[in-house]
């Protein structure tokens, strides 16, 4: 139970959680829900890995897999702006469909040996800060880099720029986005797919560098869901996604560890002598998402903010709507 | 572009050719249209995954002859693929009660493993004594199966009427939380003699089959279609009258067409949330003591194959309908009761999913005509 290393692989687990989280909130901010983050992610782990296994090159995995989960989200795209149907059920199509698909592709994958994966790196100077530098600079994956990155920039680019402000007001308002000239359906097409991008991404993460291998539906392992969690925990901004996914994945690593000392805090450790016990130690992370809900759902009221107004509601020209 | 012609203008699109395709709304569907939407959908559906496959180097006529003949082929088979079905319209129907009012209850996975547990806690705690006739065992059953997956049903209802809290993810976690409450009774309390499984239920706690029968009409021999799937038909009938004809369906489809107008109209919109969300859960904690005592006979991990999950798509293939969940579910049943021999095994997942894709794309139909109309100069 060491704190740095907790809180080191929660950084690295919580990449993937990040990536899925920021790829959601550009979809909503857009205004399109997309709840088949969790196929998307499939999708995208599925093509990462049997592109690298057939080539032995991670970073076409990387590539492919991304790409995959952006075809995916294309779809949803198609059937939510153009056919303006239910975003709900078309996002539970989506992660059907890529959970389904992942597993026909991923058929032979769980035979599969290792692979080159993506490489790690511990950044000079950086790595020296006492505390922070174990934690977040030694070692990491280089996605995990990428990953620090991601979160200002996307932050930047919704709050600071003008495409960001565009890309808000199709969230917020697309009637009045559309009188002023900005082409909604366009940015909400591309927004959906960026969205997608992010979480074929974020699967390829997972079976490049974090847990490496295919394991049918367990290869995330419900993590699509939690991202989408932790979008409405995040009030829609990159930054406290971020913070959200890293203590989401250092906790769910902590109550991994807990199970492994014969005494916790100087007592008996119940979860060393009692394995069913551990059964609610990973109820857990479910629950606390829940809790967390909860207690956003309350200031969410009381500040009066939230999502974006037009979210869920298909966009038609020369409607009456938002 | 072009200064003066409007983006989105049929002008634009196609400029050499003397027509062009238009989509306008319509103002009235027709009755026959829904219906042979959907069996287009369905057939689009069956196309576009026989193609997958094909790709895939399957033979997808070898693999739809597979499932047609390993889930209707025979009398024995078309009872397998009823036992198959009936979780499935009950937890259908949980879908179709809670969306209709726009409720997105994702948890009838949950609801269902509660149900199971809470009817397995009558036999395994035990509530009953072994050797309770049945006429007492199986109703106290259904009543605590029914009651536990209410109770878990109700808990995203009142977060959601309460605190505004996003029922969808709130179903979803519960979803784990409920696999890993099973988890623990077969791994530790119940387990028996060390193994993933309670004891097997005493026959006074297990729902009367077709076969039991078999002494007096020989012919029932071997057919496991049992009292559950009376459950789901009566079950069937009674969302159908509580949905279209009473007061509380009317509010509650008045709440899913318009929230806003219900609130006017002075209705208890929180209220009807958790009414709702308890109405659905006992409907699939049912489901769960149905499977439990009709056909595994014991608690154990592996007893859903995903039913809860199949049953969004067939409350949404029967638009809702509660007589059209039977008929949905009984399809679907067989996708399942046919999926388990299939290879590769993401098979039955990836066609419900094309099938619930182009159900959805179809509607765009419902809601638009699609004209060519001649250009004019």
């Amino acid at each position: 139970m060491d704190p740095t290393i907790i809180l080191a692989a929660g950084v690295s687990s919580g990449t993937v959680l990040l990536f899925a989280a920021v790829g959601e909130i550009l979809a909503e901010r857009a205004g399109v829900l997309n709840l088949g983050v969790e196929g998307m992610m499939l999708i995208g782990a599925v093509a990462a890995f049997g592109t690298a296994v057939a080539t032995g090159n991670p970073w076409l995995g990387l590539v492919v897999g991304t790409l995959a989960g952006g075809l995916l989200a294309l779809l949803h795209a198609v059937i939510t702006i153009s056919f303006q149907a239910e975003q709900v059920v078309s996002g539970l199509a989506l992660t059907f469909l890529g959970t389904g698909l992942a597993r026909v592709a991923g058929e032979d994958l769980s035979k599969a040996g290792a692979i080159a994966l993506l490489p790690t790196a511990t950044i000079p100077g950086l790595s020296a800060i006492p505390v922070l530098g174990p934690i977040l600079f030694t070692g990491q994956s280089i996605l995990v880099y990428v990953g620090f990155a991601v979160v200002p920039v996307t932050w930047w680019w919704i709050a600071r720029t003008r495409p960001g402000l565009h890309l808000r007001a199709i969230g917020e308002s697309p009637t009045a986005a559309d009188t002023l000239g900005v082409a909604v359906y366009r940015l909400r097409y591309a927004y959906v797919v960026v969205g997608g991008l992010f979480a074929g991404l974020a699967g390829a993460t997972i079976t490049l560098a974090i847990s490496p291998g295919w394991f049918g539906d367990l290869t995330t392992s419900g993590q699509g869901w939690i991202a989408v969690a932790l979008v409405i925990f995040a009030q829609w901004s990159p930054i406290r996604a971020a913070l959200g996914a890293y203590a989401f994945a250092a906790i769910r690593r902590m109550l991994l560890d807990i199970q492994g000392p014969e005494q916790l805090f100087g007592v008996r450790n119940p979860f060393y002598y009692d394995h069913t016990l551990t059964f609610f130690l990973e109820m857990l992370p479910y629950l606390l998402i829940i809790a967390v809900l909860v207690a956003v759902s309350g200031e969410a009221m009381r500040k009066r903010i939230g999502a974006p107004a037009a979210l869920g509601v298909p966009y038609v020209r020369g409607e009456r709507g938002q | 572009m072009t200064a003066g012609v409007p983006a989105g203008s049929p002008a634009r699109a196609g400029r050499s050719l003397p027509w062009t395709v238009r989509l306008e709304r319509r103002l009235e569907v027709p009755r026959w249209l829904p219906f042979a939407t959907t069996l287009g959908a369905v057939a689009v559906a069956l196309l576009l995954s026989g193609l997958v496959l094909w790709v895939a180097g399957g033979d997808p006529i070898a693999i739809f002859g597979h499932i047609l003949r390993s889930s209707f082929g025979s009398l024995g088979v078309l009872s397998d693929t009823l036992v198959k079905a009936t979780p499935l319209i009950l937890t259908g129907l949980a879908c179709a009660l809670a969306f209709r009012m726009r409720l997105w209850n994702i948890g009838a996975e949950g609801q269902f493993l509660m149900g199971a547990w809470g009817a397995s806690a009558i036999v395994l705690f035990p509530v009953v004594p072994d050797g309770t006739p049945a006429i007492v065992t199986i109703p106290l059953m259904m009543a605590a199966g029914m009651a536990a997956g209410a109770l878990y049903g109700a808990i995203p209802g009142v977060l959601r009427a309460v605190r505004g809290v996003n029922e969808i993810i709130v179903t979803l976690m519960l979803n784990y939380v409920a696999a890993l409450w099973i988890a623990f009774w077969v791994f530790g309390p119940w387990s028996e003699g060390g193994f993933q499984l309670s004891r097997a239920f005493p026959p006074e706690a297990w729902l009367p089959r077709l076969s039991d029968a078999a002494d007096v009409v020989p012919a029932l021999s071997g057919l496991t279609v049992h009292l559950g799937l009376a459950f789901g038909l009566v079950a069937a009938v009674l969302v159908h009258f509580l949905l279209f004809r009473s007061r509380r369906g009317y509010e509650i489809r008045l709440i899913g067409d318009s929230p806003r107008a219900a609130r006017y109209a002075g209705v208890n919109v929180a209220r009807t949330t958790v009414i709702v969300f308890a109405m659905s859960g006992a409907l699939a904690g049912l489901a769960g003591m149905s499977e439990v005592a009709g056909v595994v006979h014991r608690l154990q991990q592996a007893i859903s194959p995903g039913y809860g999950f199949t049953a969004i798509i067939v409350a949404y293939i029967a638009k809702l309908h509660p007589y059209g969940v039977v008929v949905a579910a009984i399809a679907f049943g067989a996708l399942i009761l046919a999926g388990r021999e299939i290879q590769p095994s993401g098979i039955p997942a990836m066609i419900q999913g094309i099938i619930l894709f182009s159900l959805i794309a179809s509607e765009a139909l419902l809601r638009y005509r699609i004209r060519v109309v001649r250009r004019v100069a």
